[in-house]
């Protein structure tokens, strides 16, 4: 019997995990995939937003500041990267400027702090390579960045150094009320639990609308986006939005954590869950876009596209709460962005409500900070030397765009949480995330993964389930 | 009498060949600009050779295959009997180039032959 | 270890060994080649097929043949080389830092090097495809590597984008080892590889080859299930109404290659806009002295006997700069691309420097049939050479004589145009 069954090892399952790992509860994680971190999480532009776009006194404008601020202690405490670049939100025309006037009011109202608007010029010195167009723009100083996979991934490996325990590949398919809580079904499984936290991204609707009459819509908002070459990472340093429409907060350009180039979303509604193919349109609608602030975008950088579906609910805010004719089961629903900058608050949240309900105690001995990866290109040369002499395979190269080394892989392979297969092991140390787009390391990575999990080549995959990479031997149908 | 359409492959113009047979016999060769050209129609249609690379098996080497050619061209109608016939050999290692993989392949006196040396696996070996 | 050498070789493919080999030769014997693979011969390893070094050594050898041969005479001058080893850093005072499993990082203090770090695919992210992102899609050259190397089938139903030499011969490694490739699809409305390889390749087989083809969908979402087809028109633009999809598990992409020049560019090396490669002088030095470049990452070469040859001249020339001990302060013209000229290596010449005769090569930007090539000095005539064919994907030689560049001859600059009859 579990206390806590969260669904989705997504942002806001990982933070919840994680946050109720404090206390002294049987928590159990349930995601469909192979690995964290593969839906909604995955694809968004990573941004720690400022909190102005959202309406005062909205969930999401709570949330969305208390996860900012909460940001830098975090990231301290799972050694991953952020950085407050700041944002700047551009205006083209004069009459614009009422709107931009009303969003940092907006975030005035929300908390925002040191918001202030400057003048083309202003922010041209800033950012040289913005257009002669922009007219002035809202910077917001607390803006920043974060990787979302080593957000999520972090959340989640703290949480189970703290006793929560992930189970991947297992798709929930039905969801029964029983005395004392619910039973879950996923495979030939099944799960007993006192409550559930439903942090299943688009399909929250799915799970809230199995054990509610309150029915709730999600709508998967498909975004698409560019990924540009580290050497196109410097032509702007802060976070570029475009005043906001109506569906969201526009095209963006950013720097990544990461030193890379990032331009997007779009923003369409789709009737597929899974939809995540990116369009033509989609992709020249971006590039249109994003070189109204960024004139000379350089787009022939571009080393991967990408798209990503927003769980949008109808009432666009964050449903988190008990289900009103549905006792023990906690919706974290609606999660679009600001989710990722949200996910800690969110997180926070969740956690005071179900522990609420089951009234739980604290544990003595919570574990507040997890170890990232071992990355050799943050240690002084004498530090790698002897990491090197150690274990000499952090001296042998496997992926030559990135820097990575076969140490560095596989220390991935086992982690608490471990790379599975070559996405995995892409998101977890960048091998493969380069230039080449893992043309030259894929087949050396492949055969890693197989030879630390002991298994053949033929069942490494690229992300789990049948995406495996090889079909056979040669002249095996001859 | 036949008439056969065929690419030329001596030079990047690719001259389109139009071959006339009668009685078996190359009678006219046409379309072509040089000499080669027509060379290369005749035999084409009289008697087309290939060589063949491909991969055979290696038992207790440092990779698992091996890249084999054919030592000389073979009929083109001999190519998959003779990928065929590689299907089922298996070579010791360590193989050196220039080594014997079959002496006549595919019903031909043309030999296969290894093209790169392949070491005993005799440790564990590193990526 | 030994922290310094005369000249250090930055990759031990054809190039690298060429260019090692023709250093000794020059008396140079303090030469350490830098392999990031665990064996020497680079890309060649996986290049099974044969048709290599027809010019070289008169007979057709199988790629891993061919690199075998010039490891050969590595070995026989008692080259010394570090494999498995990654170099990480040039600076330009020619300290170079690198890193293996045996010697961690360690720096090494060369006298001049020679950039022979090949080449690399251009990736899909490269050509913004539209669609799904799931396993199935390859680069031609990693499924080779796959295949040839591993012995690994990646998919038993294919459909190849791009129709150079590695996506043609990649269509026959493919059904030679039991797969079924549908269809070659090449944007452009002519195909960039050898005609031999068209006809052995995909004639031979049956495999329909679409000129001004692209793929403007992938669907599957684990694996690939069907990559859609449509016709382009003259501007590349998929033509709507023309799609067609084709089931398969496999797509492969053999749509470009880039010199891979990161360490260059880090170095400060000043790069060429069209190639991608240094900009070199007739010596094939970049524009930092006593750093010289040659095979594919000075620029994407078709037969790698002109690799050999071009690494020779580098290695040769690094000798010298090695026994001179600096570069020479002389007279500099620019060679312009003029009409039909995409781009000529070398971009620079030293009439004081260069040999009796020069080798400049040039790719031209479309077919020509029946047209001259011009090398002009002012309104000199310098060199003029008919061509009876000519296509963007075959590099073209011209050989220029030192005594055609005798002051009065030579204008501020040499163009290379090609000029139709």
């Amino acid at each position: 019997m579990y206390d806590v069954i969260v669904i989705g090892a997504g942002v806001s399952g990982s933070a919840t995990a994680r946050e109720l790992s404090r206390y002294d509860l049987k928590v159990g994680v349930l995601e469909k995939e192979e690995d964290v971190c593969c839906g909604t999480s995955k694809a968004n532009s990573g941004i720690v937003h400022a909190g102005f776009d959202a309406r005062p006194g909205s969930l999401m404008a709570k949330m969305n500041v208390r996860g900012n601020q909460m940001m830098e202690q975090l990231t301290e405490d799972l050694d991953i990267p952020f950085e407050r670049n700041g944002s700047l939100v551009l205006c083209f025309a004069k009459d614009e400027m009422e709107r931009l006037e009303k969003l940092k009011k907006q975030g005035e109202e929300n908390g925002v702090k040191r918001l202030q608007i400057l003048s083309g010029e202003e922010v041209r010195r800033m950012e040289p390579d913005l257009s002669k167009e922009v007219y002035a723009a809202l910077y917001a100083p607390t803006g920043g960045i974060v990787c979302p996979f080593e957000l999520n991934l972090a959340l989640a490996e703290n949480a189970c150094q703290n006793g929560a325990e992930f189970y991947f590949d297992t798709a929930v398919e039905q969801i029964e009320k029983t005395e004392g809580g619910y039973r879950i079904h996923a495979g030939e499984k099944t799960y007993e639990t006192r409550c559930v936290v439903n942090a299943a991204g688009v399909y929250a609707d799915v799970f809230h609308n199995m054990v509610s009459e309150k029915k709730i819509r999600i709508t998967p908002r498909k975004g698409e986006y560019y990924l540009l070459d580290k050497k196109a990472g410097t032509t702007v340093h802060h976070t570029i939005f475009q005043i906001p429409g109506a569906y969201g907060k526009g095209v963006l350009v950013t720097p990544t954590t990461h030193g890379n180039l990032l331009v997007g979303p779009t923003a369409v509604d789709i009737e597929e869950k899974e939809g995540t193919n990116t369009t033509k349109t989609g992709l020249d609608e971006v590039a249109q876009k994003a070189m109204r602030s960024v004139p000379n975008l350089p787009l022939r950088q571009v080393i991967t596209s990408f798209a990503g579906l927003r769980a949008h609910e109808d009432g666009h805010e964050f449903i988190i709460r008990e289900a009103e004719d549905a006792e023990g089961f906690f919706d974290c629903a609606g999660i679009e962005s600001p989710g990722l900058t949200s996910a800690p608050a969110i997180g926070e949240l969740v956690a005071e409500l179900v522990t609420g309900y089951l009234c739980a105690k604290k544990k003595k001995h919570f574990v507040e900070k997890r170890k990232g990866l071992v990355n050799p290109k943050n240690l002084s040369r004498e530090a790698y030397q002897e990491l090197i002499r150690e274990n000499p395979a952090y001296g042998n190269v496997i992926c030559r765009c990135e820097t990575v080394t076969e140490g560095e892989i596989v220390e991935a392979i086992h982690r608490l949480i471990p790379a599975k297969s070559l996405d995995g092991v892409k998101r977890r140390t960048r091998a493969g995330m380069g230039r080449c787009q893992a043309g030259f390391c894929s087949p050396k990575t492949m055969e890693i993964l197989a030879r630390e999990w002991k298994v053949p080549m033929e069942t490494i995959t690229k992300a789990g389930k049948d995406s495996r990479l090889i079909r056979g031997y040669n002249k095996d149908s001859l | 009498m036949e008439e056969k359409k065929l690419t030329c492959i001596c030079c990047p113009m690719g001259c389109q060949l139009q071959v006339t047979i009668r009685d078996g016999q190359v009678e006219k060769v046409e379309g072509n600009t040089c000499k080669r050209g027509a060379e290369y129609g005749k035999k084409e249609v009289t008697n087309p050779t290939r060589i063949v690379t491909t991969t055979v098996r290696v038992h207790g080497g440092s990779l698992p295959v091996v890249p084999v050619k054919t030592a000389s061209d073979i009929p083109k109608s001999a190519v998959m009997d003779c990928i065929r016939q590689l299907k089922e050999v298996v070579v010791e290692a360590p193989v050196y180039i220039g080594d014997v993989v079959l002496t006549e392949v595919a019903g031909t006196k043309i030999a296969v032959i290894i093209t790169k040396n392949i070491e005993k696996l005799c440790e564990k070996q590193n990526l | 270890m030994k922290t310094t050498y005369d000249i250090v070789v930055i990759g031990g493919g054809p190039a690298g060994l060429a260019a090692a080999c023709a250093a000794y030769d020059q008396g140079i014997q303090d030469v350490l080649i830098l392999e990031r693979d665990k064996e020497l011969g680079g890309i060649l390893n996986q290049c099974i097929h044969n048709g290599f070094g027809l010019h070289t050594f008169q007979e057709e050898l199988t790629g891993p043949e061919y690199a075998k041969r010039y490891e050969v005479e590595a070995e026989k001058r008692k080259i010394s080389c570090l494999l498995e080893t990654m170099v990480l850093d040039i600076s330009p005072e020619k300290e170079i830092t690198a890193l293996n499993r045996k010697d961690g990082l360690f720096t090494i203090q060369a006298k001049a090097v020679i950039l022979a770090m090949g080449c690399r695919e251009r990736p899909r992210g490269a050509l913004n495809i539209p669609g799904y992102r799931p396993a199935g899609i390859y680069s031609a050259g990693t499924a080779q590597r796959l295949v040839n190397i591993e012995g690994y089938l990646p998919g038993r139903e294919v459909v190849i984008l791009g129709s150079g030499d590695i996506g043609l011969i990649m269509a026959r490694r493919m059904t030679l080892e039991g797969a079924k490739v549908k269809v070659v699809a090449e944007l452009m409305p002519y195909s960039g590889g050898l005609k031999r390889n068209i006809v052995q390749c995909l004639d031979d087989f049956g495999i329909p080859l679409k000129l001004s083809h692209t793929v403007v969908d992938i669907k599957g979402k684990e694996r690939v299930e069907s990559v859609t087809l449509a016709q382009v028109d003259e501007n590349r633009k998929p033509i709507p109404g023309t799609e067609e999809e084709y089931a398969c598990d496999t797509l492969l992409l053999s749509v470009g290659l880039i010199p891979e020049n990161e360490l260059s560019d880090k170095l400060g090396v000043q790069l060429h806009p069209v190639t991608g490669g240094p900009v070199v002088n007739e010596s094939l030095e970049t524009s930092i002295p006593g750093i010289f470049a040659c095979g594919n990452v000075l620029h994407v070469h078709d037969l790698v006997d002109f690799v050999s040859q071009e690494a020779t001249m580098a290695g040769t020339c690094a000798a010298a700069y090695v026994n001179a001990g600096r570069t020479e302060e002389t007279e500099e013209i620019p060679v312009k691309c003029g009409s039909g000229v995409r781009y000529t290596v070398p971009a620079k010449i030293r009439p004081a420097c260069m040999d009796e005769t020069l080798p400049v090569r040039f790719r031209v930007g479309q077919v020509y049939q029946r047209a001259s090539i011009m090398v002009r000095s002012g309104d000199t005539v310098l060199l003029r050479k008919k061509r009876p064919i000519m296509a963007p994907g075959e590099m073209e030689t011209v050989y220029i004589k030192k005594d055609s560049l005798s002051p009065d001859n030579i204008g501020n600059d040499i163009t290379i145009s090609i000029e139709e009859e």
